[in-house]
């Protein structure tokens, strides 16, 4: 469902009398600028820009406590792909033991410590910061209460967004095993399995997430 | 609606850009923080075209080593081999892994080409004040800046190459130093996204038609 918003405020909004308190009641498109009232959605329903077509408002269907639970279950998972091993190699009649860090420990070891925390911040730090900061954030909301720099963490898992790149990590582990598929015997460890659960579970959190209704809970104060 | 459209900046308004709570202008808090979150407030991103344009062009210069020099060295029975992010896609095609390599050649090679274009499109076309489609130019920057994080993937398939292939004398890959120069065309596009604001697109709609 889908509604298309129309920018018609009332006349004297732009007699440039615009209060704090009526900007509360306002949307403004990040894309484009222009400025609505506050649309009112159905769960499930989508808000869109009528001039550019960005995604203003995304009304979710579940409330804070889905998304608690897809996230405890990230961390689960998150952890589980950390401890097990990640890919076994059988090569010239010696077996290899891939974890999720080895990567970046051979790379360091190497030399190019800039790749190996590239590779550390998009991996490991990003996602995991994401995956706590939910828990952080929405935990204390659930019990109607809020921690000390919610607001502040709340912000940095928006900023950091783009540089948890776990998915992208997966299918490069896919093309790395059929590259290596000539070359040895490769056999999927545990963390594998976990890390394709943990892919699904981080974005069906990332999903679930109602950003415009966090914020104005942690706005009042919970 | 009349002429002009009631953007926020014309209403007085800033959209804070991490919370997107609207601030009134004329009535900041201290230091022009966000009365919500707390992040500095902008009406546009700041120093936008400027950021981006070094950021842009930063990528096209280590654009041209991470192709020449070789992200990977294989070492396997006393031979050596130096694969660079073409030879990688090549090796895949010759295998026979076409649908994979495909695949590689996409997210190594079509998107961060079509990524720098369409950022020096973007960026032309503002300080053109170009009035010409600006609803595919939005979409096209929320694309741009969707898919560059797939860029990564050979970044990752070096690391865990690098990882498990290590059996001394007889078969042992090490990173190379093109693989830098490609995480940080990678890094840097990705920075040069994040720091272009598509509103100034909007911005130029408003002022009188130039010949473009």
């Amino acid at each position: 469902m889908m509604s298309h918003l129309t920018n018609n405020l009332p006349p004297d909004a732009g007699g440039g009398s615009v209060l704090q308190e009526q900007a509360h009641t306002l949307l403004a498109c990040p894309d484009c600028d222009l400025v609505f009232p506050l649309p009112c959605l159905s769960p499930g329903e989508k808000a869109r820009c009528v001039r550019c077509g960005a995604v203003l408002m995304e009304h979710q269907a579940h409330g804070i406590d889905y998304s608690i639970a897809l996230a405890l279950t990230s961390l689960v998972l998150f952890v589980l792909s950390n401890t097990f091993p990640l890919l076994k190699l059988q090569i010239a009649g010696r077996e290899q033991i891939g974890a999720f860090t080895t990567g970046v420990h051979a790379l360091y070891d190497q030399g190019f410590w800039e790749i190996a925390w590239l590779v550390l911040l998009v991996t490991i730090i990003a996602p995991l910061f994401r995956i706590i900061s939910v828990l952080y954030v929405l935990l204390p909301l659930w019990f109607g209460r809020r921690l000390l720099g919610a607001a502040r963490i709340f912000r940095w898992m928006e900023i950091l967004r783009p540089w948890a790149m776990s998915e992208v990590f997966m299918l490069g582990i896919l093309v790395a095993m059929v590259k290596l598929g000539d070359l040895a015997s490769i056999q999927p460890g545990v963390a594998l399995y976990s890390f394709g659960g943990l892919i699904l579970f981080m974005a069906a959190t990332d999903a679930s997430l109602d950003e415009h209704a966090i914020w104005m809970r942690l706005e009042d104060g919970a | 609606m009349s002429g002009t459209p009631s953007t926020a900046t014309a209403l007085g308004l800033i959209l804070c850009h991490d919370c997107k709570r609207l601030n009134d202008a004329r009535n900041l808090k201290a230091h022009g923080l966000c009365c919500r979150c707390g992040s500095r407030l902008h009406a546009r991103k700041p120093e936008s075209l400027a950021r981006t344009w070094a950021l842009t062009l930063t990528a096209c210069l280590l654009y041209v080593p991470a192709n020449v020099l070789p992200v990977m060295t294989v070492l396997m029975t006393g031979r050596s081999e130096a694969d660079t992010i073409l030879s990688g896609v090549k090796a895949l095609l010759i295998g026979g892994m076409w649908p994979l390599a495909l695949l590689v050649f996409f997210a190594s090679i079509t998107v961060p080409v079509l990524k720098l274009l369409v950022l020096i499109f973007l960026l032309l076309s503002v300080q053109m004040k170009s009035h010409w489609r600006p609803r595919e130019r939005t979409a096209l920057y929320r694309l741009t800046e969707t898919i560059g994080r797939w860029s990564m993937i050979d970044i990752f398939v070096i690391a865990i190459l690098v990882a498990l292939v290590q059996v001394g004398a007889l078969a042992s890959i090490t990173a190379g130093p093109g693989a830098v120069a490609f995480g940080g065309v990678v890094v840097s596009t990705m920075l040069a996204a994040i720091s272009f604001d598509p509103r100034l697109i909007w911005d130029a709609m408003e002022t009188p038609h130039e010949v473009d």
